[in-house]
C-alpha cells in the first residue's frame, strides 16, 4: 500500500503534463457561438438598408418555410467573398433575407452593385444591437431559421461554396 | 536588397490594419459617453467591467477598443438607463453567449470544484499540521 503510494505524486505529475500538452497541442477553440440555436428568434424591426430595398423584422423569417438569415455589411472583406456563393444558393431557390451591420445606405447600394443581391429583405442595424440580440459576434454569420421563426443552425464564417450541400441539407432539415 | 526587404517588411505591417476592418460609422452614441445619472452610469461601469467583449475575447468591454464592444456598452447604458437591473443584462448576455460571456464567476456543476476543491484541501491541511502538533505519549518524546 505504501510502495503504491509513494507513485501518486509521479502520477499526478503525468496528469498535470498531459494536461498541459494537451492544451499546446490542440489550441481551444476561438469560435464564437451563439447560445440561440435552437430557440426563437428574438424580437426585432429594422428599417431597410438602402432605397429599393425592404426591411426586416421577426415576422418576416417565420413564413412557414425555412430561410437563411445573413449578417453581413459592406466594410467586411469576406462577405464579398460570400456574396457569389449566397447568389449561388438563391438561384438552387433559397429564400435569403440579411442584416447590414453599422452601414450607411450609400455604402449597401454600392455593395449589391457591386456583388449581385441575393437578398429578399435588408434590415439596417447602425449599432449591433439586433446582432448582439442573436449572439452573434462578427460579420459574416449565417441563420437558419425555420418555418416557425426558430433559429435551427448558425454559420460563423463565410459560407464558402463547399459549404453550400451542407447548408441546403440544414434547410432541408429545418422544413 | 535591404531596402527591398524592408520595403516587403513595412507592406506587411499595413496587412493587419486591413484585415481588422471597421466599418464608417462613428461610434454609438452611448459606446463612450457617461449617462447623465452617476448611480446609473456607476452600475453599467461595474457591470461592463465583468462581460467579456465577444471581439477580443480577452478583455472585458471596459476595457476594448473593439467597435463591437462600443456597440455593447452602447447597449448596456441604454438598458441600464431604461431602469433594467445589472443582473437581468447579464443574463440577458449570457442567454445569448453563454457563461462565458460574463467574468463573474457563478456556481455550476462543471465549476462547483473551483470552490469545493480549496476547502476541502484547507481541512486536509488542517489535519496534517494537527498530527505533526499533537503532543506524543510521554517517554517515546524526542531527544
Amino acid at each position: 500500500m505504501k510502495k503504491l503510494a509513494i507513485w501518486a505524486p509521479f502520477v499526478l505529475f503525468l496528469i498535470f503534463v498531459g494536461v498541459v500538452a494537451r492544451g499546446l497541442i490542440q489550441p481551444g477553440d476561438r469560435v464564437v457561438r451563439s447560445a440561440l440555436v435552437g430557440k426563437p428568434l428574438p424580437a426585432f424591426t429594422l428599417p431597410a438598408a438602402t432605397k429599393g430595398v425592404r426591411g426586416l423584422n421577426t415576422a418576416d423569417l417565420a413564413t412557414g418555410q425555412p430561410r437563411l438569415l445573413n449578417i453581413f455589411a459592406s466594410w467586411c472583406i469576406p462577405c464579398i467573398a460570400e456574396a457569389p456563393v449566397l447568389l449561388e444558393l438563391k438561384a438552387k431557390g433559397v429564400a435569403i433575407d440579411a442584416i447590414a451591420i453599422r452601414d450607411t445606405p450609400e455604402d449597401v447600394a454600392r455593395f449589391l452593385a457591386r456583388n449581385g443581391n441575393p437578398y429578399q429583405r435588408i434590415g439596417s442595424d447602425v449599432t449591433s444591437a439586433v446582432q448582439l440580440a442573436l449572439g452573434s459576434s462578427g460579420v459574416p454569420e449565417s441563420y437558419v431559421v425555420d418555418g416557425k421563426g426558430m433559429i435551427r443552425y448558425q454559420h460563423v464564417g463565410d459560407i464558402r461554396h463547399e459549404d453550400v450541400p451542407m447548408i441546403l441539407d440544414q434547410l432541408e432539415a429545418a422544413r | 536588397m535591404i531596402r527591398r526587404w524592408l520595403v516587403l517588411l513595412f507592406m506587411a505591417m499595413l496587412v493587419p490594419g486591413m484585415v481588422q476592418a471597421d466599418s464608417n460609422l462613428p461610434p454609438a452614441a452611448l459606446a463612450n459617453t457617461q449617462l447623465p445619472d452617476a448611480k446609473q452610469e456607476a452600475e453599467a461601469k461595474a457591470l461592463m467591467e465583468t462581460l467579456r467583449c465577444v471581439v477580443c475575447q480577452g478583455q472585458s468591454i471596459a476595457d476594448s477598443n473593439a467597435e463591437m464592444a462600443g456597440d455593447m456598452r452602447a447597449l448596456v447604458r441604454g438598458k441600464v438607463a431604461a431602469g433594467e437591473k445589472p443582473d437581468a443584462i447579464r443574463a440577458w448576455f449570457i442567454e445569448r453567449y453563454g457563461p462565458w460571456v460574463s467574468y463573474k464567476p457563478e456556481m455550476s456543476a462543471i465549476a462547483a470544484p473551483v470552490w469545493i476543491v480549496p476547502v476541502v484541501v484547507f481541512f486536509i491541511g488542517l489535519l496534517l499540521v494537527r498530527g505533526r502538533f499533537r503532543k506524543r505519549p510521554s517517554g517515546k518524546g524526542e531527544a
